[in-house]
């Protein structure tokens, strides 16, 4: 399968059929910080990605902060 | 959905988030009727998913967004923005930092001795209020969510920043006729969510991050109250709604600072003169310093 990836931008390719978990896990990333979406649809942690497909990993986390305050949004 | 112990479809996820929306803007009494609110618009998810949920609601919304001169991410900003505006036949004011005082964040940042973060959140407040003044608006809505309050709480309480505490709260009332009061509808929600509900309603938001932000304390503080939040789910809920409830009552005991307007620019300040105009004054200076005077 196809993986893009954020921060920085790149395409990783990874063999076989796996769960989204095992992918976010694999890679070192936080669940609760991206999400995993193939096409326009959002993949839950048990979904399954097929070797042929593609799916982007998206970063949510963002903003910075000064002053005791966020980074107005 | 594990703080919620629930798995929605897309179409109950986007009912469920716009529901969460209503909720806090109902619970908190953040809108009155006839409010006129602008909207303070990044082009990133939050902004965006705040501005489409209002929109659905037919509330009476215009969008401002502030040009920071932050080279292609600040280009990108405001393309997403005025794409998203443009769509949905919204109103959109852009301010232009640059334009307006001279200097875009990464010099004002630096020629006044602030971190870029520090010059941001400042600005960005201060333009906010003025363009809601100027144009008559009665609220000022942003984007933050929940990670963004639980984090900037945990920072508060780790250096007990007991000012900062007392001001933390989803709408800060109008203390002041001059200060335009402010809301902040997605605290209930969290930045997954918001993420989430950008991607199936189709909003083309801006996935890069500002540079500025790399290395930021409050991405730390996200950090572990995400792992915090793997371990318990709920965690990050009951920290900032508990402090809501509980603890912010007690600091704000006291009342607001008294407010009066800057002698300089009229905007309230709770000094002489306001810590934009003093940073904008400091950074003007050094600038002028530096620059080699004509024979």
């Amino acid at each position: 399968m196809k993986v893009r990836l954020h921060h920085p931008r790149r395409v990783l390719e990874i063999p076989g059929r796996q769960r989204v978990s095992r992918i976010l896990a694999d890679l070192g990333l936080d669940p609760e910080a991206f999400l995993v979406i193939r096409g326009d649809a959002l993949l839950t942690s048990d979904s399954e990605v097929g070797d042929e497909d593609e799916i982007e990993i998206r970063p949510v986390i963002s903003g910075g902060w000064a002053d005791g305050a966020p980074c107005a949004a | 959905m594990r703080r919620h112990r629930a798995a929605y479809c897309a179409p109950h996820f986007l009912e469920f988030f716009e529901a969460q929306v209503h909720r806090a803007l109902t619970t908190q009494r953040m809108l009155r009727p006839e409010e006129r609110i602008l909207v303070a618009v990044s082009g990133g998810k939050d902004s965006l998913a705040l501005w489409e949920v209002l929109l659905r609601r037919g509330d009476d919304t215009t969008g401002l967004h502030i040009n920071l001169g932050i080279g292609d991410y600040s280009r990108e900003s405001r393309a997403r923005t005025e794409e998203f505006a443009r769509a949905r036949g919204a109103r959109l004011f852009v301010a232009d930092l640059r334009e307006e005082y001279g200097m875009d964040i990464g010099t004002l940042a630096e020629a006044s001795g602030r971190s870029p973060c520090s010059a941001c959140g400042l600005s960005k407040r201060y333009l906010f209020n003025k363009m809601a003044r100027d144009g008559g608006f009665t609220a000022v809505a942003t984007g933050h969510n929940l990670d963004d309050e639980a984090a900037v709480l945990l920072g508060n309480l780790l250096h007990w920043n007991m000012d900062q505490l007392a001001r933390q709260a989803p709408v800060l009332e109008q203390t002041h006729p001059h200060l335009v009061r402010r809301v902040k509808p997605l605290y209930r929600t969290s930045e997954r969510e918001s993420a989430a509900y950008a991607i199936l309603r189709g909003i083309d938001y801006v996935i890069e991050e500002c540079p500025h932000s790399r290395g930021a304390r409050s991405l730390l503080h996200k950090g572990v109250l995400n792992s915090l939040e793997a371990a318990s789910a709920g965690t990050k809920q009951a920290f900032y709604w508990g402090f809501l409830d509980r603890l912010a009552p007690v600091i704000r005991a006291g009342g607001p600072p008294a407010l009066h307007p800057c002698r300089q620019c009229d905007q309230p300040t709770t000094e002489e003169v306001c810590a934009f105009c003093r940073m904008t004054a400091r950074a003007a200076a050094r600038l002028n310093a530096r620059t080699p005077s004509l024979p």
